[in-house]
Parts: structure tokens; C-alpha cells; sequence
């Protein structure tokens, strides 16, 4: 931490760049996040309170609960790879604002 | 088959010996671990001997019930590349304490942080070396004791030793067989079914044990969570139980500390997408060998003494699949997940003890003699390693290794993960709300555990609910946020929170790689 007191934190806080970014950043991850837990809680919700809807055989003997807890894997891999594809976008934006410091 | 597998770890700490030179590579590996690298250690660590044994099992009892552990397992990654990965690698230096310690009074909160790792760290390691134990003796014929006390001492060694570089080339070697492992025994599961999946899903559906027992169709819920089953808490305790995976693994120190092993945020968000790629696959897999299992054997293959020991399910199945040869790799690879388990979280206890607890609470976080702390670190994973060796003989082989794990996750979830977000993401937050959040975080999970039905009352449980993280979690963050707003606002801490942020967002002045 050698270059704690040549950085100006509040200064580049209040960086219009840096709020644009922080910005940016919430719109993605608040909106995702809730979505994935809402996703994920209505497994067990469903699981618990519906069990006979979630038996339903929808291929063979696979039913709508096995193939909603597959969607789960499919879910976190695709919000994985779209955090990263949008994330790779504000590293770029974060080394704008630090340009020149530290 | 074991003996390789020791052996070649041994030489890997001796080779990290030589190049641990500083505390940065003592506890981080020198921050030089790559993306996929960290994913496959991150994913070693995660994938334990509970998981890889304890699931394989729950499926082949309680079917689609028991796949919910691992449907959680891997979505709570989610939690982790979203909210803590990147900040945690950027504002912190060794351990989870360091980012609260940031704009908040050191002293306190690494305190109580500390004692949150070392509690977590400590149970999760008892369920591990208990594990450890019976496992070994069933797989190799030692006696309990020995086997607690060798996987104990080998354990040592390589934190001793190697620290976290040896540990984390342990843990990305395991990760690595146990997955080699994983998808040979898949195979065989889909070859003994034709490699049709429409007579997989049917053989399951009418699962008969070998023809041992009445079919049951494992396909459909609530054989362990249904209310038939478990009473009418049984949905809201899966709910729970969900709930406690999901943002519990978020909180885990052994799983956080590893993201200071690589060089910066941007290869912690990768090993995280690797890890998550790994862990999803592997869980996903634990459904052929859970299921497949009960269409394959017959439950008085695994019967001792009376009792059903479902953590012999993977290993027996690869050895009426596979033969003696795949079953002593099967159980080379249990083997090998325990002892690389059970080193991680002594690294990250010693890690928490030393760096926060001696160094920054003892001695006001003053530059000690160089080496001291790496000193300490030692002595503690010795003390640490000699204590779950003790404990887990004195509990003995029957502990129920499913409560201990259960309280390492609700501490996680309810003690750790609220003062990790609320210090990242909310500027109020102060000293006060941080104890009190982990306070009473750790008090109230402890406390639920005990009194629920895995804890110490048995089915007469006053709390109905085996997994507390539905009430236990919302009392984490109710506790830090009102010890927070009903003290005075701490213009410090606030002054500092626009340097966490920048740091945390844009990596501006965190800890770099260090040559070697």
C-alpha cells in the first residue's frame, strides 16, 4: 500500500467516470443476482409445496423437478458467462479511471 | 495407490519449501496461482469427501432430495462471482478480516473475525477428519485412530511445510483424479445401462436396490423434505437448507482465501467461471452415481453391523463396476480429497489466527520481526491440526458429521456474509454493527444448531428446523445493521469508504504478485 498517500480516494470517487462505472456495475449485478436467487428459490419452493405439479413426467420418467434442477446448472453458466462478457467491458472502464494514478 | 499419491504430494511441499520465502507467499502462494489453476483448487476445496461420498449417498437413500445439496452447491457460486470474489481480491491481503478491517476499527473485527474462521474452519475440519477416519478404515483396514492421527500428521506436513502454494498444488492434483475418477465411473454407470438414458431414467424410477428391497422412484421429490416424510417443517427446512448453501459458500474462509492466491481480480473472476464450470459438472454427475447406484446395488453389499453406510456408496460401486483396480483409485481419490480438504482449512485458520489475530490484535498490526508471523501461522495449524486430531478420536466414528458441517455453512451464511457485504456496499456501516453481526451471527447459528434436531435434544428438538439459515442469516444482517444505526455515525469509517471503493472496483493499490 505505498502509494496511499499520493492517491486522492475521494477525488477519484467523485470521478464522474468512476459513477458512471459503479453505476453501470449495479444495473447488472442487483438486477442478476435477484433474479438468480428468485430463480433458485422456487426449486425448493415448488419442491416443497407443490411436489405433485413438479411430478409431472414431461420425457419418459424424467420429470419437471429433475429438469427445473437441471436448469439450475444451465442458469449459473449462462449468468456466469454474461457477467464476464459484460465485466471484461468494465475493466476497461475502471483502467480509464485510474489512468494515470498509483 | 495411496502411496503414489502421498508421495507425490510430499515432493510438491518440498519443492513449495524451498520457495516460500515471505509471508506473501507463505499464505498467498506469491499471488501466483493462473485462472484455471485457482478454478481447479477452489473447486478442490469444495468438492470434499463430504460431498463426493456424503452425496453419492444422500441420492441413493433419498434420491431427488439429496441432488437439492447439489443443485445448491453450485449455484452459490453465483453469490460468489457476483458480489465477493473481485472486491475481496482487491481491498484485502490474507484473509476475509483484512477487507472488514479496512475503514472499520482493526482491532474488534478481526478479532471476532477470527474466531468466526477458526469456528467454521474447526467444525467443518472435525467433519472431515471423522469422515477421514471411517472411511479409511473401511477402504484400507487401519483402525480409527491411527487413520485420524495419519491423515492429521500428513496434513500437517504440507501446511507446515509447504503452505499455501504445497496446499494449493494438493488441492488442484485431487481435484484433477477425483474428476478423472468421476467421469469413469459415470461411464460405467451408462455403459451397465446401455448408454441409454430413456432406460437409465426408467431403471431409476423403479429403483429396486439390486432387487433388495421395494421399488421406489427416486425420480420425484420428497423423500427426505417431503412433508409425508419429514412433518409439515420439511419444505421450509429444505427451503433453508437452501438458502444456507446459496450464500453460505459465499462466507466460507477456506473457499474466500483462495482468491488471494492469484495476481488480480481479473483472474479471481476467471478461476471462479473455471471452478464453477468443474463443480457444475462434477454435481451434476453425482446424480449418475447416487441414482445409478440404487438400480446397481443391492443395499446388503453396504450393510455393516446392521447399518446401512451410505458413504461406501461411490466406492463400492466402482469396485461391482470396475473392479478391485477402479475400487482402489475410487478410494485413492476419497483418500486424496480428505487429506487435501483437511489442509486447506487449516491454511486458512492459521492463516486468520496469525495475520489477524496475532499480528493485528496482539501487536496493533506493527511490523513484527520478519518471519514471525509465518512462525505463528505454523505453530497454530499445528495446535489446530492436534486439536481436530483429539477431537475427532474423542467424538469417535459416529459423530454425525452432517451437524458439524451444517453449523460451518449457517456460520458462513450468518455471521460472515453479512459483515462481508454490508462492509463493501453500504457506507454507514461501522465497528459496532460489524461485531454485532458477527456476534451474534455465530451465537444464534450455534445456538439454532444445537437446539434443532441434529443438536442435542435428538426429535424432541424445540426447533423444529435441522438447517437454522432462514432464521439465522436474517438475524446476521438484522444484528449488524441495528448495531450499526443505533451508534453514532463513524466519520472515519465513512471517510474511508470512498477509498474501499475505488479499490475494490477499480483494483487501484492492491496487493501485486509477487517474483519469484
Amino acid at each position: 500500500m505505498s502509494e496511499k498517500s499520493s492517491v486522492n480516494w475521494e477525488q477519484l470517487e467523485a470521478k464522474p467516470e468512476f459513477r458512471a462505472l459503479l453505476a453501470k456495475k449495479k444495473a447488472f449485478i442487483v438486477p442478476a443476482f435477484v433474479f438468480g436467487m428468485l430463480y433458485y428459490l422456487a426449486l425448493p419452493v415448488l419442491v416443497g409445496y407443490f411436489p405433485e405439479m413438479m411430478k409431472t413426467k414431461v420425457w419418459g420418467e424424467v420429470n419437471v423437478a429433475y429438469v427445473f434442477a437441471l436448469s439450475q446448472f444451465i442458469m449459473a453458466w449462462v449468468m456466469a458467462f454474461l457477467y464476464v462478457r459484460v465485466a471484461t467491458q468494465w475493466d476497461k472502464a475502471a483502467a480509464a479511471v485510474i489512468h494515470g494514478q498509483g | 495407490m495411496f502411496l503414489a499419491f502421498v508421495g507425490l504430494t510430499l515432493l510438491i511441499t518440498f519443492w513449495a519449501a524451498k520457495k516460500n520465502t515471505g509471508a506473501s507467499a507463505y499464505f498467498a502462494a506469491g499471488r501466483s496461482i493462473t485462472g484455471w489453476q485457482n478454478g481447479l483448487a477452489v473447486a478442490g476445496d469444495y468438492m470434499s469427501a463430504a460431498s463426493f461420498l456424503g452425496i453419492s449417498g444422500m441420492i441413493y437413500v433419498a434420491g431427488y432430495d439429496g441432488f437439492m445439496y447439489s443443485v445448491g452447491f453450485l449455484v452459490a457460486y453465483i453469490t460468489v462471482l457476483l458480489i465477493v470474489a473481485e472486491p475481496l481480491r482487491n481491498a484485502g491481503k490474507y484473509t476475509m478480516a483484512d477487507l472488514l478491517a479496512y475503514r472499520l476499527k482493526p482491532r474488534p473485527v478481526r478479532a471476532l473475525a477470527s474466531l468466526s474462521t477458526l469456528v467454521v474452519s474447526t467444525f467443518y475440519m472435525i467433519a472431515q477428519m471423522v469422515g477421514a477416519g471411517a472411511i479409511i478404515k473401511q477402504l484400507i483396514g487401519i483402525d480409527f485412530e491411527p487413520a485420524v492421527i495419519g491423515v492429521g500428521v500428513l496434513m500437517l506436513v504440507y501446511v507446515v511445510f509447504g503452505g499455501m502454494l504445497a496446499t494449493t498444488w494438493v488441492q488442484i492434483i485431487k481435484a484433477l483424479l477425483l474428476m478423472v475418477g468421476a467421469l469413469l465411473l459415470s461411464y460405467l454407470v451408462l455403459q451397465f445401462h446401455d448408454f441409454s438414458f430413456t432406460k437409465f431414467f426408467d431403471a431409476v424410477a423403479h429403483a429396486d436396490y439390486g432387487g433388495s428391497a421395494e421399488p421406489k422412484n427416486l425420480m420425484e421429490p420428497g423423500l427426505k423434505f417431503g412433508v409425508a416424510v419429514a412433518g409439515p417443517w420439511g419444505p421450509i427446512d429444505l427451503i433453508s437448507l437452501c438458502l444456507g448453501l446459496v450464500l453460505g459458500t459465499a462466507g466460507l474462509p477456506h473457499i474466500l482465501v483462495r482468491f488471494y492466491t492469484v495476481p488480480d481480480a481479473k483472474t479471481a473472476r476467471s478461476s471462479v467461471v473455471w471452478a464453477m464450470a468443474i463443480i457444475g459438472l462434477f454435481y451434476i454427475m453425482t446424480t449418475l452415481f447416487g441414482f445409478g447406484a440404487a438400480t446397481i446395488i443391492d443395499k446388503a453389499t453396504l450393510t455393516t453391523a446392521g447399518k446401512l453406510d451410505v458413504n461406501m456408496v461411490a466406492p463400492v460401486l466402482a469396485q461391482v463396476l470396475g473392479g478391485e483396480l477402479f475400487f482402489a483409485f475410487i478410494s485413492a481419490v476419497a483418500f486424496a480429497t480428505i487429506l487435501a480438504v483437511v489442509a486447506g482449512l487449516t491454511m486458512s485458520a492459521s492463516a486468520s489466527f496469525a495475520h489477524d489475530f496475532y499480528s493485528n490484535v496482539i501487536h496493533h498490526g506493527k511490523e513484527n520481526r520478519p518471519g514471525q508471523e509465518i512462525r505463528v501461522a505454523r505453530i497454530t495449524a499445528f495446535c489446530v491440526g492436534a486439536a481436530s486430531i483429539a477431537f475427532a478420536i474423542y467424538l469417535g466414528p459416529t459423530v454425525n458429521a452432517a451437524f458439524l458441517v451444517g453449523l460451518a455453512f449457517s456460520v458462513a451464511a450468518s455471521a460472515n456474509l453479512p459483515v462481508i457485504v454490508l462492509s463493501v456496499f453500504w457506507k454507514r456501516f461501522n465497528t459496532s454493527g460489524a461485531v454485532a453481526g458477527l456476534a451474534v451471527g455465530l451465537v444464534a447459528s450455534i445456538l439454532l444448531i444445537l437446539l434443532s434436531p441434529s443438536g442435542i435434544y435428538g426429535k424432541d428438538a424445540p426447533f423444529p428446523l435441522s438447517n437454522p439459515g432462514i432464521v439465522s442469516i436474517p438475524i446476521g444482517f438484522l444484528a449488524a445493521w441495528l448495531g450499526t444505526i443505533l451508534t453514532p455515525r463513524d466519520p472515519e469509517a465513512e471517510a474511508k469508504y470512498a477509498e474501499l471503493t475505488v479499490r475494490a472496483h477499480t483494483g487501484l493499490g492492491s496487493e501485486k504478485a509477487t517474483a519469484h
